[in-house]
């Protein structure tokens, strides 16, 4: 799957902003009087992405596919099982907490709960002051009351509610409070856990272009979790459907949402509902549940449910292989000459 | 509003039939929640939480008591008087005196002193313990698996024998006794402070602020602690409690505070063979150990209600 990556630095020249490669999260479970290992939650199996400066990429699929393990596995909340994260040249993944303190300034992480994301005993200027006094970033008060004063322009949020506390304020405020703590470190990158998802549809649609806004104002990488493939559509430049702890597939966004090359992408495309009457997708429900993660299905994780698995899915795992550029899906059906292949459709041109 | 509604029996017969004096027009409803004072200040939170306003009262009364023993009439609780054995309570010994003609009324004043040092000091210390040592479980994975073990081992074994024995190792003294009592409650403490640790590990607003780059120090200090304060003041009262019955115990079988200094228990022990002629040397001590702990557990309980108003609903 590294193919993937060297690839892509050798197409552009230059090297992504994160590179992620192979990353594993292994959960032990344990049992038994004494606590030993009776298993693994294979939660992140193996995936492989990067990002560019200023890109947004997707992470979707549904719950408990792994999409915020990787998240949370990014950010050193535990530690990968394996696996190597580059951050800008440099591999961060198996940096002390110690040495990683100082880069973490470089990522900032927004998450999908907005009220228990601040804690309720700190005014929001104590909760945005943490990141710039930790980093360094304001060497008096009149720096700091300067930086908090930015910080709440760039939100949109009044300036003097930063001595406020956070139950004054709403859901979607709460969330920009918590985007502004996530820029207070001047990151390159921002992880949106599920940034919008408790939110109702007119605040979602707010942080989304706030969001967006953000992006072009500052130049922000984002790492986009989400499993609402409406608002990924809107805003994302890239798309990686995870599936089972794995990557299924890696599109730009026209591609993907156009004619995706991974059968459970196409299901997943199949479930996003049409806001016009007679011009429903073809859909395709998937049957039964999604396979547990401790014992995982061998071959492809997704032969299971999938409507065109066949005898070799059952016992080859698929590796992630470029369908049209830029595109990759870990599929069987692309081995197969394109008469037989379902998936074969490529965009039309002029779309 | 009877004059203007449609009968039952009458068919609405579709949207012409109906007119204005049809249309049945509801009488304003009655203010069922009436808009409420809520007074403000010390008075008006004692008047929402009844048990703290009581619990306090009686709590802080003990404490007046031991405090100013010696202005409240009483006589020396440790001087003979052999002639005035057993009287009855009279007008010169209020509660009577006992087997050695001390005057039980001074005695049971000057033991609230041993029952609430014991009380406080026992919450006190097993609080402070407790906490650290819950903070180390929750922290250092590694520790956290030994240290409960050890929790576990502590739990297993009653804390009124745990303390016997303990005493048996040392020699009787009140600050022996505070001793043996906080090793017996220390578990409780830190179980309870790990659980609250885990949980909020979990937060994501402690995620946050990891990311963030917070060091731990700071995370345990800024982020976890105040949200322990709430279950650990309701946890230290009712410690408090059991630590002054505990004592009672020991002192009861002899095990607790040497003679020479009364206490609840000790004066109950040495009433306990009189028992049946003369229960007033038991009664007296006893109640107002009784009302102690009544006072401590109602304060308890408003302070667990005042602190999380969802638990008084649970229970």
């Amino acid at each position: 799957m590294s193919t993937s990556m060297t690839s892509h630095s050798a197409r552009h020249g230059t090297p992504p902003l994160l590179e992620v490669n192979d990353l594993k999260k292994h959960f032990p479970i344990r049992g038994g009087f004494f606590g030993n290992t009776t298993g693994y939650v294979y939660a992140v199996d193996g995936v492989s992405f990067h990002i560019n400066k200023g890109e947004t990429l997707s992470l979707v699929g549904e719950s408990g596919c792994g999409k915020s393990t990787v998240g949370k596995a990014l950010l050193r909340l535990f530690a990968p099982t394996s696996g190597q994260v580059v951050l800008d040249g440099r591999r961060i993944d198996d940096l002390s907490q110690g040495q990683l303190r100082p880069i973490r300034r470089r990522v900032g992480v927004v998450f999908q709960d907005p009220f228990s994301s601040l804690n309720p005993r700190m005014r929001v200027k104590d909760l945005l002051a943490e990141p710039i006094r930790n980093y360094g970033l304001a060497k008096n008060g009149a720096e700091l009351d300067e930086r908090l004063a930015k910080l709440m322009d760039l939100v949109r949020l009044p300036r003097d509610a930063v001595s406020r506390w956070p139950h004054e304020f709403s859901g979607g405020q709460r969330q920009r409070i918590c985007i502004a703590r996530a820029l207070a470190g001047e990151p390159d990158l921002i992880i949106c856990d599920e940034a919008v998802s408790a939110l109702d549809v007119s605040v979602k649609a707010q942080i989304v272009n706030l969001l967006q806004d953000l992006q072009r104002q500052l130049g922000l990488a984002m790492l986009f979790i989400s499993h609402d493939l409406a608002i990924v559509e809107h805003m994302t430049h890239r798309v990686a459907v995870m599936y089972l702890g794995k990557i299924v597939e890696v599109a730009p966004r026209r591609s993907l949402f156009g004619a995706p090359k991974h059968p459970y992408t196409e299901a997943l495309l199949s479930a996003v509902p049409v806001p016009e009457p007679g011009a429903a997708r073809k859909r395709i429900v998937l049957t039964g549940d999604v396979p547990s993660p401790i014992n995982p299905p061998t071959g492809c994780r997704f032969h299971t449910r999938c409507p065109y698995a066949f005898d070799r899915c059952k016992t080859d795992v698929p590796e992630l292989q470029q369908t049209q550029p830029g595109q990759w899906a870990a599929c069987h059906l692309h081995d197969l000459p394109e008469a037989r292949n379902p998936l074969s459709r490529s965009l039309p041109a002029a779309a | 509003m009877s004059t203007t509604a449609v009968s039952p029996g009458a068919p609405l017969g579709g949207r012409a039939a109906l007119t204005a004096k049809d249309v049945a027009v509801a009488a304003p409803l009655p203010d069922v929640m009436q808009p409420k004072r809520v007074r403000k200040g010390l008075f008006g939170y004692l008047m929402r939480h009844p048990n703290i306003a009581i619990g306090g009262f009686l709590l802080l009364l003990m404490v007046a008591i031991a405090v100013f023993a010696p202005f409240l009439w009483t006589k020396d609780p440790t001087a003979l008087a052999p002639v005035m054995r057993t009287r009855n309570p009279s007008a010169s010994a209020w509660f009577g005196t006992d087997m050695l003609g001390r005057d039980v009324y001074s005695r049971v004043l000057y033991g609230a002193r041993v029952s609430l040092m014991v009380g406080f000091g026992v919450a006190f210390f097993a609080s402070i313990i407790g906490l650290t040592i819950g903070l180390v479980s929750g922290f250092v994975r590694w520790a956290d698996s030994i240290i409960m073990r050890i929790m576990d081992g502590l739990m297993s074994i009653p804390s009124i024998l745990l303390a016997i024995a303990l005493m048996a190792l040392t020699r009787g003294s009140v600050g022996n006794v505070i001793l043996a009592i906080t090793i017996a409650e220390i578990p409780r403490v830190s179980r309870l402070v790990r659980g609250v640790v885990l949980s909020l590990r979990e937060q994501p607003y402690v995620e946050a602020a990891i990311a963030s780059g917070t060091r731990t120090p700071v995370i345990i200090w800024r982020h976890i602690l105040p949200n322990t304060m709430a279950p650990m003041t309701v946890q230290a009262t009712y410690i408090c409690a059991a630590a002054m019955l505990i004592e009672a115990g020991l002192s009861f079988i002899g095990a607790g505070t040497p003679p020479i200094i009364p206490s609840w228990g000790n004066i109950m022990a040495e009433g306990r063979a009189l028992w049946q002629v003369k229960p007033y040397i038991v009664f007296f001590p006893a109640i107002f150990l009784s009302i102690t702990v009544l006072a401590v557990n109602l304060l308890g309980d408003g302070l667990r209600d005042s602190l999380d108003p969802r638990a008084a609903k649970r229970v």
